[in-house]
């Protein structure tokens, strides 16, 4: 067990290193801007060790506070918001699933919406689910801005697990229905007993691109809102002082891709525990 | 063979009928005119070449389906009120345990569903892997087990809730030989032990004869009896017995029984014909 995560560190720093040779190697050998290829100069791809030496430095001149420190209070603020998209958008995509094993024409009607609900551009929502706040207020308590942000990355979310969990609770074998038939069990038991730990090898995949997909649902929104301090608002901001300072962009960027990472890494990390009793292959 | 006076028999089916997707371009006729008796404590095979509609009467007893036509009667109730009262245990041709449980749990998922207390629960569980013998095993995961392991799991798993009845679908078709037979005699000890009339559904000639009381031989298109075999060859069987003449014999009788089937000689009514 250990092993294999010493294995899969060492192999995962090996590949940010070729990332990275790659990248400078590209830099080095790529044809002479015009051409049709991304222009390789310093301000369109700055070197390595310049996107690392600028994690070092303040986000503006006159901080003390280190670039790196600052985006990761905004991955922190912006992880919050995910990680509330994440859950919401489970229970969401849970309930889906059920409703639509349970009854055939749920399905039907449901699934359709479902899919094409992936269709509609988030950023297109956003102001209409934004405006939520001020306009919407049940029983005195006003609807918050930031629901509006976990509203709209669970709009992403829901999408893998309810497809995922159908697909799942599906997979029981029709001996072991049968075998709950014959001890006339309800069809609600025979969810909880059969169907939903027959699901949970479907459920993994499906919340791994749930998780990562609520981040990237949570920076669009913040995007599209001008929420102040998350990581979408750095893309923003760091990319409008590029030209000065292009190495910067980068630092929101690894603190997009450690938020993401951390999320994922929640379900493999539940996965573990659920899972521990199981065969070891299978759906990874 | 004779039921004591009083208790009601294992199994009466009366004149079933099975129709599956009446009425349309599907329709198939599985069963027609289905007689058959299985007295308490009686093991009873049923064998036939594929499509005879073996596995549905069995389902059709386990009131898994609905007959077309007909009643089906479980130790004197209808078939439905039986599967709610857990009259009868199951076991298929594939183990089925819940890779997800352990090997005890997966005992006492039938108690689960009649709401047996945990402590009672696990007390059957350990009595019932001492009856498959396999005590050592209670904690294992399934996928550590053999095959023929698991499925002695899914006798004991069957049998937790101490059913009058076992329903057994070639439980030991995906078994090899060696450990066909050896479960084969685990299952005529364990049954000597709790009294258990079986309905077994087998493809194996010798695997009906040496089990069974009676081998019912049922043909195809559409699935009716047409030849039922008495065995009885006696309570003490043990390997020896499949050296044995009388086995060989009752072989070739089920086999000539079969024979009639393949080359569709006509056999009087669909009726158990005793």
């Amino acid at each position: 067990m250990i092993r294999r995560a010493l294995r899969r560190t060492v192999l995962f720093a090996i590949a940010l290193v070729l990332v990275a040779c790659v990248w400078e190697l590209w830099k080095l050998i790529a044809p002479a801007p015009g051409a049709l290829v991304p222009r390789t100069d310093d301000r369109s791809m700055p070197h390595v060790w310049d996107i690392v030496r600028r994690l070092g430095d303040p986000e503006r001149r006159g901080l003390d506070e280190p670039i790196w420190r600052t985006v990761l209070g905004y991955a922190w603020n912006t992880g919050k918001l995910a990680l509330g998209g994440f859950a919401l958008g489970g229970v969401v995509g849970i309930f889906l699933a059920v409703v639509m094993a349970r009854w055939r024409v749920a399905e039907r009607a449901l699934l359709p919406w479902v899919i094409m609900s992936q269709t509609v551009p988030l950023i297109a929502l956003a102001p209409q689910v934004i405006s939520w706040s001020g306009r919407l207020s049940i029983g005195g308590w006003e609807w918050p801005r930031w629901l509006s942000v976990c509203v709209l990355a669970a709009f992403l979310a829901f999408f893998p697990i309810a497809v995922g969990t159908l697909r799942g609770l599906k997979s029981a074998p029709s001996a072991a229905l049968e075998l709950m038939d014959s001890y006339a069990a309800s069809w609600w038991r025979t969810l909880v007993k059969l169907r939903f730990p027959a699901a949970v090898p479907y459920m993994v995949p499906a919340f791994k691109l749930a998780a990562t997909l609520s981040v990237v649902g949570v920076i669009v929104a913040e995007i599209s809102i001008g929420q102040s301090n998350g990581i979408g608002r750095a893309v923003i901001s760091y990319l409008q002082t590029g030209s000065g300072d292009p190495a910067k962009i980068y630092a929101a960027v690894f603190g997009a891709a450690l938020l993401g990472m951390a999320l994922y890494g929640l379900v493999v990390l539940a996965d573990t525990v659920v899972t521990r009793n199981r065969p070891k292959e299978g759906i990874t | 063979m004779s039921a004591e006076p009083g208790t009601p028999n294992s199994v009466v089916v009366d004149r079933v009928s099975k129709v599956f997707n009446p009425g349309t371009s599907g329709e198939v006729e599985a069963l027609t005119d289905i007689e058959l008796t299985v007295t308490k404590g009686e093991f009873v095979s049923l064998i036939g070449p594929s499509g005879c509609g073996k596995s549905t009467l069995l389902r059709l007893i386990g009131n898994l389906i609905e007959p077309t036509a007909g009643t089906v009667l479980v130790n004197g109730k209808s078939a439905a009120q039986a599967r709610l009262d857990q009259e009868y245990g199951m076991a298929f041709q594939q183990a089925g345990l819940f890779e997800w449980r352990t090997v005890a749990r997966n005992i006492e998922l039938p108690l689960e569903l009649k709401g047996w207390d945990k402590a009672r629960r696990r007390e059957r569980a350990g009595q019932m892997l001492d009856l498959v013998q396999l005590s050592d095993f209670a904690r294992h995961m399934p996928w550590q087990l053999s095959g023929g392991m698991q499925q002695r799991v899914a006798i004991a798993r069957a049998l937790a809730a101490d059913p009058p009845l076992l329903l057994m679908d070639e439980p030991f078709g995906a078994l090899d030989e060696m450990t066909r037979e050896h479960m084969q005699a685990e299952l005529l000890r364990i049954r000597s032990i709790t009294g258990t009339s079986v309905v077994f559904v087998t493809h194996s000639i010798p695997e009906a004869v040496y089990l069974s009381d009676r081998v019912v031989v049922m043909s195809p298109r559409p699935g009716r009896i047409t030849d039922v075999v008495d065995v009885a060859l006696g309570a003490r069987r043990s390997e020896d017995t499949r050296e044995d003449a009388t086995f060989f014999a009752k072989i070739t009788e089920v086999r000539e029984a079969l024979r009639r089937v393949e080359g569709h000689v006509p056999v009087r009514g669909g009726v158990d014909d005793r």
